[in-house]
């Protein structure tokens, strides 16, 4: 099956059935996708489909065929930054990291739907993203800082 | 040591592996690839207590397509070696099960679906026993702890104008939740060296580990610390049983072994928090001045010892609270229970008797009717007090400004707009000693070494980890301005074993005080000789008591840490009288740090500390189901979400400390202290009940507005 993973086209032969998360993590070499649960829970494993964003634990890779798949690999430009990931080592949004690139993902669509964005908007739309460092507050305050 | 132009220390540079966290390239356990790697897997006791009678393999099973590791294949001693040798790496053939999730066998196959299988093809049988749960009945004492201050009478009621007071609290168990689950992958080389890479906090625990249960040599075993995704004690002392069973696994398949856990696995089988009882009985004359305190814990160690002996001491030094007191008995004891062992946990039993503490105080103004606020004031240990052990607190006592910089930053409290909610405020005060307990900084001797290479460059070598907290930043910023050089001239070697100087495990509050001063103290002097040599140039450092530092282990009496950091919170919580919810809708904590060392890091660690604290008093229960834990997935065991968590405010005080890198000290677990005592003031304030027992759930909160 075929499907566009950041921007480049990707094939892979193995069973459809397979998580996407680990299709990513074993097959395509896109290990920034982590598993905290693997059962939808916690946001680790968050990437976007088509640019929502799914938890790839609960999806089988079948159903990406054809469609767009972005990580966290995918959102600096050519190594370049962009404005929410420099905001995120600014304001210490990402402590141990494990969290950091579904929460990235998470507040990249946020930032994308609207950018004037509450702290309420934010916590809303970071609530299926579980941190245990911060205390969420560092992250709020980074995604809210790149808000107009 | 001179005065130093500070341009890295104090300020919030970019966290060293920032770029790489925010990219998705910074390497964790189970993203290093392992050519020929297999999967591996932990067969687990299903009965609390008992014997195992039999373990039969399914002959139906192709067993080639398999290792099978059992206690018959460790080569070295059956201990996972910590404080005492009570818990076996597996549990052999006819050998006592003393908890629920015990591992008895590993396996191991080149895919997890062959894994599966074989697991299905096992069958163990046991001779069950009658496990023990309750403390009451619990018969096996890990430790005791006695402390003895002055004289607590037995009788004094009696006397005039006294008043006593008599509070019995509860707390529950807390897992630590690092949203990346243990795992680690075993390497076994040529020359019969195991290499393990994990996540972990304390490499040189597991290298101690491996050498015991392998029989390796100090080179043969080598341990190197993969990012890591969160520790909070829970990476403590449990990464030496994955390490150990991955290790005996790679050696048997002469290949690679990856073992990681599930979820599911990590939070039915890992260790958690200590549950405790905790009761007080306190008397005061009328007019608030404190004349004793008498002190019983009861902590709930689980199956083996694990770390519980060194839990139970800070438990109980810091049962006082932060106050003075001339008459202080403390009597604790942990005891053994046929559940899973628990272990470390940021805080490590301070957070349980400071809880009590902090409520006592409540409970004690109430009585008097006094404001606890002013009976804070006036019980407060301040500089040239003493504490239970017969500290005298000679320096950095941060008690006042962190209460008067908390209640300038609190404001005041609006009533809430919701019909059925009630909004209340509650404060605590805390301390928590920075550093090991007592002496066990000098038996460690913690080492560092700093290099100054030829090219200019200077290479740090500790084994303390970064697990978010800012180890790799700090380290950096402390050597750059001891040396007088800019950060990028400053590395620092990986965690690795075969590299580094064992600098003590990363655990109580002492990375940045003890470890950072040796960094700073190494630096200091490379700096100076490099004005007479020529690098390359190697410094050592260990860590040395200072003559003013007296404990005596025997007694407990004595400076049971270098210095303290103090903590004052204030929360505001919403309780929703028809649910019985509680909503903790505003935290405000202002910290006595010595020394900010990394503002933003520090304001970071704090507030995820507080909102865990906040999880505990609030939403984190585990229930009890014949000695395992009911609710072991993370559908039914919740975290605070961004939704639940308030929005925190720090502020840090800077109250200098003269033997901290630069005036820092150590502030890990503090913020673990305050807010759960201040939640349930809060609670009290918004409803009117006191409740004893955390976590506040809406069981809990109704049942005891209902009983009022």
């Amino acid at each position: 099956m075929r499907f566009t993973l950041n921007g480049r086209a990707v094939s892979f032969d193995g069973s459809g059935a397979r998580r996407l998360l680990d299709v990513l993590r074993e097959e395509l070499g896109a290990t920034g996708t982590k598993e905290g649960c693997g059962e939808g829970e916690c946001g680790a494993c968050s990437v976007l489909i088509d640019g929502e964003v799914v938890d790839s634990c609960l999806v089988a890779v079948g159903q990406v065929e054809g469609r767009e798949v972005t990580t966290v690999e995918g959102l600096a430009d050519g190594g370049r930054l962009t404005t929410l990931q420099r905001a995120f080592i600014e304001h210490g949004a990402a402590q141990c990291g494990i969290c950091t690139p579904g929460m990235l993902l998470a507040a990249h669509v946020l930032l994308q739907q609207s950018k004037r964005l509450t702290a309420e908007d934010v916590r809303e739309g970071l609530a299926g993203n579980l941190c245990r460092c911060t205390g969420y507050t560092k992250i709020i305050d980074a995604v809210l800082s790149c808000t107009q | 040591m001179r005065p130093t132009l500070l341009t890295a220390v104090g300020r919030s540079v970019p966290r060293r592996e920032g770029v790489d966290k925010v990219t998705g390239r910074a390497r964790y356990t189970d993203d290093i690839p392992a050519p020929g790697a297999w999967y591996g897997k932990t067969i687990r006791s299903t009965v609390p207590r008992g014997r195992i009678r039999s373990i039969t393999l399914d002959p139906a099973f192709d067993w080639q397509r398999v290792i099978i590791v059992t206690a018959d294949d460790i080569p070295g001693d059956n201990v996972v070696h910590l404080i005492r040798d009570d818990q076996p790496v597996l549990v052999p053939k006819g050998g006592e099960i003393r908890h629920k999730e015990e591992p008895i066998l590993l396996l191991a196959a080149a895919d997890r679906s062959t894994l599966e299988e074989a697991a299905r093809h096992i069958r163990i049988e046991y001779d069950p026993a009658e496990p023990v749960y309750e403390l009451e009945q619990a018969t096996e004492v890990f430790s005791t702890v006695d402390i003895v201050k002055g004289e607590v009478l037995e009788d004094v009621k009696h006397l005039k104008d006294v008043e006593v007071v008599e509070r019995r609290f509860k707390v529950g168990l807390q897992e630590q939740l690092y949203i990346e689950p243990q795992g680690a992958i075993a390497f076994p080389e040529a020359n019969g060296s195991i290499k393990i890479i994990g996540s972990l906090q304390c490499p040189y625990y597991v290298h101690r580990a491996l050498k015991r249960a392998l029989k390796l040599t100090d080179q043969q075993a080598v341990v190197i610390q993969a990012e890591t995704g969160g520790g909070f004690g829970g990476k403590e002392e449990y990464p030496s049983i994955v390490a150990v069973h991955a290790a005996l696994l790679a050696r048997k398949a002469g290949r690679p072994v990856r073992l990681i856990y599930d979820r599911h696995e990590d939070l039915a089988a890992t260790t958690k928090r200590h549950p405790g009882v905790i009761k007080h009985r306190t008397a005061v004359k009328k007019d608030g001045t404190l004349l004793s305190q008498d002190i019983e814990i009861v902590l709930d160690g689980g199956a083996y010892c694990t770390l519980t002996p060194v839990v139970l001491s800070r438990a109980a030094i810091h049962a006082a609270g932060a106050y003075s007191c001339p008459n202080v008995r403390i009597r604790a004891r942990a005891v053994a229970t046929n559940t899973p062992p628990n272990g470390a946990f940021r805080g490590f039993g301070a957070p349980q008797s400071l809880f009590a503490a902090e409520l006592m105080v409540e409970h004690v103004a109430e009585r008097l009717g006094m404001s606890s606020v002013d009976l804070r004031r006036k019980w407060m240990l301040r500089l040239g007090d003493t504490t239970a052990t017969g500290q005298v607190l000679t320096e950095s006592v941060g008690s006042e400004l962190v209460l008067d910089a908390a209640l300038k930053a609190a404001g005041t409290v609006r009533p809430s707009d919701r019909q059925t909610v009630r909004r209340g405020r509650g404060l605590s005060l805390v301390f928590h000693g920075s550093g090991f307990t007592g002496s066990g900084e000098k038996k460690l001797q913690g080492t560092i070494a700093l290099e100054a290479l030829a090219d200019g460059t200077f290479r740090i070598l500790t084994a303390s980890t970064e697990i978010g907290q800012g180890t790799k930043t700090i380290f950096c910023q402390l050597a750059a301005d001891a040396l007088g050089v800019g950060m990028d001239k400053v590395v620092l070697a990986p965690q690795d074993t075969s590299l580094v100087p064992d600098s003590g495990p990363t655990v109580a509050s002492r990375t940045a005080m003890i470890v950072g001063r040796l960094v700073q103290e190494a630096a200091s002097e490379i700096e100076h000789r490099l004005k007479q040599e020529k690098p390359p140039l190697r410094v050592e450092k260990s860590y040395i008591q200072p003559d003013s530092i007296h404990w005596d282990e025997t007694t407990y009496r004595g400076d049971a840490y270098p210095v303290y950091a103090w903590a004052c919170t204030i929360a505001d919580v919403d309780v929703d009288m028809t649910t019985g919810e509680v909503r903790v809708t505003d935290l405000v904590t202002a910290v006595d740090c010595g020394k900010a060392l990394h503002p933003v890091m520090a304001e970071g660690q704090i507030e995820g500390g507080s909102l865990q604290a906040v999880g505990w008093a609030t939403i984190e229960e585990i229930k009890m189901k014949d000695g395992g834990y009911q609710n072991d997935r993370l559908a039914t065991y919740l975290i605070p979400t961004a939704l639940d968590a308030p929005r925190i405010r720090t502020i840090l005080v800077e109250n200098p400390y003269s033997r901290g890198p630069f005036g820092a000290k150590g502030i890990g677990e503090l913020p673990m202290d305050g807010p759960a005592p201040a939640i349930i003031a809060a609670i009290h304030n918004a409803t009117g009940v006191w409740l004893d027992e955390i976590p506040a759930t809406p069981e809990k909160v109704l049942a005891a507005c209902a009983s009022r």
